[in-house]
C-alpha cells in the first residue's frame, strides 16, 4: 500500500505522534495571524530548513508543494487583479508554510502511530455506535482493498483497450462498482464466518512503500 | 442488513473512491481543458449507491485515511498537508456532499432513476460541495467571496458532466444488479 511516510530515523521521527500533532496545531495558530510579508517569508524558509534536517534527501520532499502551484498562481492572479498583491503574497506564503508543516508530520509519522494518536479524537464516536474496534477494522479494510480495486480497474482498462475501446473510460466505473459490491459480499461473509466485526482482532495496518 | 456487511460495504466503497482518484486524468472531452478527476464522481456515487448514512461514513473514512497519510486524493495528494491547502473546504465537504446526495435520492424515490440521480448529484455533489469549498477558499486565501467563487467557476461545467455520468453509471449498475440501490 502506498503511503507518504518516509522510512528513516530523523529527530522528527522520534517525537511521539500526538506531540507532533499538538506542535502542528500550535504553529498553525502562530502562523495564521501573521500579516507581514517578511515574517511570513522567514517562517516559510524556516519550515523549508526543517526538511533539510530530515537528512539525506529530505529536502527533495519540498517538491510535494508542486501540485499546489497552479492553485497558488490563480490565487495570486486574483489578488493582483483586485489590487491586493501584498495580501496575496502573504496568503500564498502562508498556505505554502502550513502545507509544508503539515506534510512534515505526515512524512515522519507512521499511519499506525497517527491512528493511535488520533484515538482520543475518535473516542466520542462510541456514543453514536462506532466503536474504536470497528473503526480500526474499517481503516484496515480500506487500506487493504484500495490497491486491490486499483488492480481491478487496471485489468478492466487493459481489457477495454484490447477490445479497441478508446475514450469514455468512465464506462469502466460500472464494472468496477459491480466487482466491488461482489467483493464486499464475499468479504462480509468471511468476516461473519470468523466471528464478525465485534470479535475479530485487528492487526495494526502494515504499510510498505 | 447485518453490521459486518455494512462495515465492509463502507470500507470497500471508500476503496472504490480511492481507486477512482488513482486513475490517470479522466478524458472527458467537453470541459475546456480543465482537469477533471473521477473523485467527486465517487462522492456522488457514494450517496446514490449507499444512501445518506453509509455514503457519509464511507466518504468520511476515505478522508480519514487520506489524513493518516495515504496519497489517495486525485493527483496523488494526501497527508495532513491537504488540510492546510486552499481546497480544504472541498475535502471537508466531501462526506456532506455524499450525505445530501443520498438524502435527495430518498426524496426523489418516485422519480425515474436517471433524473433522480442527476438531480441528487447536482444538489449534493455540486451545490453542497461548493457551499463548503468556497468559504474554505475564502478562509485560506484571503480572497473575497466573489473572487474565490470566480476562481473555481471553471470547474462547474465539468462537475455537471460528472453528475450526468454518475446518473448513467447508477442506471447501468442497477440494470446489472437489480435492487442494489437502497432507495429503489
Amino acid at each position: 500500500m502506498i503511503t507518504l511516510y518516509l522510512a528513516r530515523s530523523s529527530w522528527l521521527h522520534h517525537l511521539p505522534a500526538g506531540f507532533k500533532l499538538c506542535l502542528l496545531a500550535a504553529s498553525s495558530m502562530l502562523i495564521l495571524p501573521v500579516t507581514q510579508l517578511e515574517l511570513m517569508l522567514a517562517s516559510m524558509l524556516a519550515t523549508a530548513l526543517l526538511y533539510v534536517t530530515l537528512g539525506g534527501r529530505g529536502w527533495q520532499h519540498l517538491n510535494m508543494v508542486k501540485p499546489l502551484l497552479p492553485f497558488l498562481a490563480v490565487i495570486m492572479a486574483f489578488h493582483f487583479w483586485a489590487g491586493s498583491a501584498y495580501e496575496g503574497g502573504v496568503s500564498v506564503l502562508r498556505l505554502v508554510t502550513m502545507f509544508l508543516l503539515a506534510n512534515l508530520i505526515t512524512l515522519t509519522t507512521r499511519m499506525t502511530d497517527m491512528m493511535a494518536a488520533l484515538q482520543p479524537v475518535f473516542w466520542p464516536l462510541q456514543w453514536v455506535g462506532i466503536s474504536p474496534r470497528a473503526l480500526a477494522l474499517a481503516v484496515a479494510l480500506m487500506v487493504r482493498f484500495a490497491p486491490v480495486l486499483v488492480l481491478v480497474m487496471y485489468n478492466l482498462d487493459e481489457a477495454w483497450k484490447a477490445r479497441g475501446g478508446k475514450k469514455q473510460k468512465w464506462r469502466l466505473i460500472v464494472p468496477l462498482i459491480i466487482q466491488a459490491i461482489r467483493l464486499s459480499d464475499h468479504v462480509a461473509e468471511a468476516l461473519t464466518a470468523r466471528g464478525g466485526s465485534s470479535k475479530i482482532s485487528v492487526r495494526p495496518i502494515e504499510v510498505r512503500r | 442488513m447485518n453490521k459486518d456487511r455494512t462495515l465492509v460495504q463502507i470500507a470497500l466503497y471508500a476503496a472504490v473512491i480511492a481507486a477512482l482518484g488513482l486513475l490517470p486524468k479522466f478524458n472527458i472531452p467537453v470541459a475546456g481543458g480543465v482537469p477533471l478527476t473521477a473523485q467527486t464522481l465517487g462522492l456522488m456515487l457514494a450517496g446514490i449507491m449507499l444512501g445518506p448514512v453509509r455514503g457519509f461514513l464511507s466518504v468520511a473514512l476515505f478522508i480519514l485515511v487520506v489524513a493518516l497519510g495515504a496519497p489517495l486524493l486525485a493527483g496523488g495528494r494526501g497527508g495532513l498537508g491537504v488540510f492546510a491547502g486552499p481546497t480544504v473546504g472541498f475535502i471537508v465537504g466531501f462526506p456532506f456532499a455524499a450525505l445530501v446526495t443520498g438524502l435527495m435520492m430518498q426524496q426523489l424515490k418516485n422519480v425515474n432513476l436517471f433524473a433522480a440521480a442527476l438531480i441528487s448529484s447536482i444538489v449534493g455533489g455540486i451545490i453542497v460541495l461548493y457551499a463548503f469549498g468556497i468559504p474554505g477558499m475564502v478562509a485560506m486565501t484571503s480572497l473575497d467571496f466573489s473572487g474565490a467563487a470566480k476562481a473555481i467557476l471553471v470547474f462547474i461545467p465539468g462537475d455537471i458532466i460528472k453528475a450526468l455520468i454518475a446518473a448513467l453509471i447508477a442506471q447501468s449498475v442497477l440494470r446489472a444488479m437489480p435492487g442494489i440501490i437502497p432507495s429503489r
